[in-house]
């Protein structure tokens, strides 16, 4: 018996799962949901309550979106995703609100604005509407998850560098409980912590360093020869972001980056098409307003397209 | 009244600066600020569109959520709003002010999700400030961010050709540009 190798077209829950949280992790490989990562990982905890809770909405979010992938007009899903993500991040808010208000507090607006994040409509449009159920739900949990690492991760390293705390607890406590001899104690007591990592340009400095990293081992790959895998940055999946600086952007057009731009192009336009149908029905004169704006609208998303291409040329 | 409105615009536009200290709007930041003139045109797109946001939220809450005691909806209200206001203007302009759609056009159904412009209509409604202050809270938001990206574009096109190592070109170089402009705005932080 041949062993075959997996096919690709099949997906199973646990590859979907794996995907998600390592090979298509949504901070450290598709750069997706910037804003959160830099907001609110000035500590572990915050980092963790933020991913945990994107997983929430994310998972609830691709199960509705995938229940109803059918029943969903084709041009009027981007809306009808909004809503869909919009519900549930209000219904999450109101929980945290009730039963979590120290973590709510240190979230803040970035519970609400989980609505306008990359990664949850990006999941929506490219996995939740295209696959069942069940495949979906994994795909949430999985990329949430993902995320969640991704947030800790960066919070321990602020939180470390900036305050000497990981989860809270200060080294010197975390010594004391290990036994360590006193002069350790002492000299890790005497150390100051390089405030400005809990503050906010050190959340740049640590993005910064987590990209150079990224790129730095990207490049290594390419010099073995091997195939390394291109994402449009939060170019593709996105309607936030219209990235044309992003370094994981390859100009030269892998494939890939080209379809995914094409693709965000058409789905800007069904959704132009849809609020466009909405103001029409007040409109008094339908025909011509429809017309003559529809062939504007197409000139003037190619320009934007093709400059975007020549800067990064 | 007056001095409380200046004393908003400054905290708003310098002391909390949107992108630099409250991390709104990343992607328009880090990805339209290559070049001095582009980042000009979506600086003056974000004034226009979070002032008008700002303004038609406001009103929106004030006089139909709130007294509808249906405040818990805002979220979803304020984005499909935003959205259809954002088309809305962008229709408008096309017809009526060709000149600056031409400048501003481009840019405008690029903002419409951004996170800057939800987030700043719901500080406001946090806040619970009026009608007026909520406009004037988002102008100042809004060219707090017009300030930092034209500051970040020029810092950019003037180290475009310096020898970065290979790593920390693009994203990361620009990462840290913005970091150390963040350090900068730390220090409006004893101007109020």
């Amino acid at each position: 018996m041949s062993k075959r190798v997996k096919d690709p077209d099949r997906l199973t829950p646990g590859k979907v799962f794996i995907n998600g949280l390592v090979k298509e992790n949504p901070t450290f490989v598709l750069m997706l949901g910037m804003c959160p990562t830099l907001a609110v990982t000035s500590s572990a905890i915050n980092g963790l309550g933020m991913g945990l809770t994107t997983t929430v909405v994310l998972t609830m979010s691709n199960i509705l979106i995938s229940a109803l992938r059918k029943v969903i007009p084709d041009k009027v899903r981007i809306p009808a995703f909004i809503v869909i993500i919009a519900s549930f991040v209000t219904i999450v808010g109101q929980f945290l609100e009730a039963y979590l208000p120290a973590l709510n507090d240190a979230l803040g607006m970035f519970i609400p604005l989980i609505v306008v994040n990359c990664i949850i409509l990006g999941r929506a449009e490219a996995f939740a509407s295209k696959n069942n159920v069940l495949l979906s739900a994994f795909d949430g949990l999985g990329m949430g998850l993902g995320f969640s690492v991704a947030l800790t991760m960066i919070g321990l390293v602020r939180e470390m560098i900036g305050a000497h705390k990981v989860f809270g607890f200060t080294f010197v406590e975390l010594m004391e409980k290990m036994h360590l001899p006193q002069g350790c104690i002492d000299f890790m007591g005497n150390q100051t912590p390089i405030a400005i990592f809990v503050m906010a340009p050190g959340a740049f400095f640590v993005l910064a360093t987590l990209v150079a990293i990224l790129n730095h081992n990207k490049e290594k790959k390419r010099l073995r020869g091997e195939a390394v895998k291109e994402f449009a940055g939060c170019g593709h999946d996105c309607l936030n972001c219209h990235d044309s600086s992003c370094s994981f952007y390859d100009p030269n057009g892998s494939d890939e980056a080209v379809g995914l731009k094409g693709k965000k192009k058409k789905k800007k336009k069904d959704s132009d098409d849809l609020e466009k149908v909405e103001i029409e029905m007040v409109s008094v004169s339908e025909n011509v307003t429809g017309d003559s704006s529809d062939a504007g609208e197409n000139a003037t998303k190619e320009p934007v397209e093709e400059k975007e291409g020549g800067q990064e040329a | 009244m007056m001095k409380e409105l200046l004393l908003l615009a400054l905290g708003s536009a310098l002391v909390s600066n949107v992108v630099l200290s409250q991390f709104y709007g990343l992607c328009p930041f880090l990805g339209v600020s290559k070049q001095l003139k582009t980042a000009s045109g979506m600086g003056l797109a974000v004034i226009f569109v979070i002032t008008l946001a700002s303004l038609v939220s406001s009103v929106i809450y004030t006089y139909l959520l709130d007294r509808l005691g249906i405040g818990y909806l805002k979220t979803i209200v304020f984005i499909l709003v935003i959205a259809a206001l954002v088309q809305f203007v962008e229709m408008f302009l096309k017809k009526k002010v060709p000149a600056l759609y031409a400048s501003l056009g481009v840019f405008l159904p690029l903002i419409t999700t951004n996170c800057a412009v939800l987030g700043t209509a719901l500080t406001n409604v946090q806040r619970e400030y009026n009608v007026l202050f909520a406009v004037v809270n988002g102008f100042a938001t809004a060219a707090g961010f017009a300030l930092s990206i034209c500051i970040l574009a020029g810092i950019r096109e003037k180290t475009a050709h310096n020898d970065i190592p290979k790593a920390f070109q693009g994203m990361p170089i620009t990462l840290v540009t913005a970091g150390l402009m963040a350090i900068a705005f730390c220090g409006f932080s004893g101007l109020l």
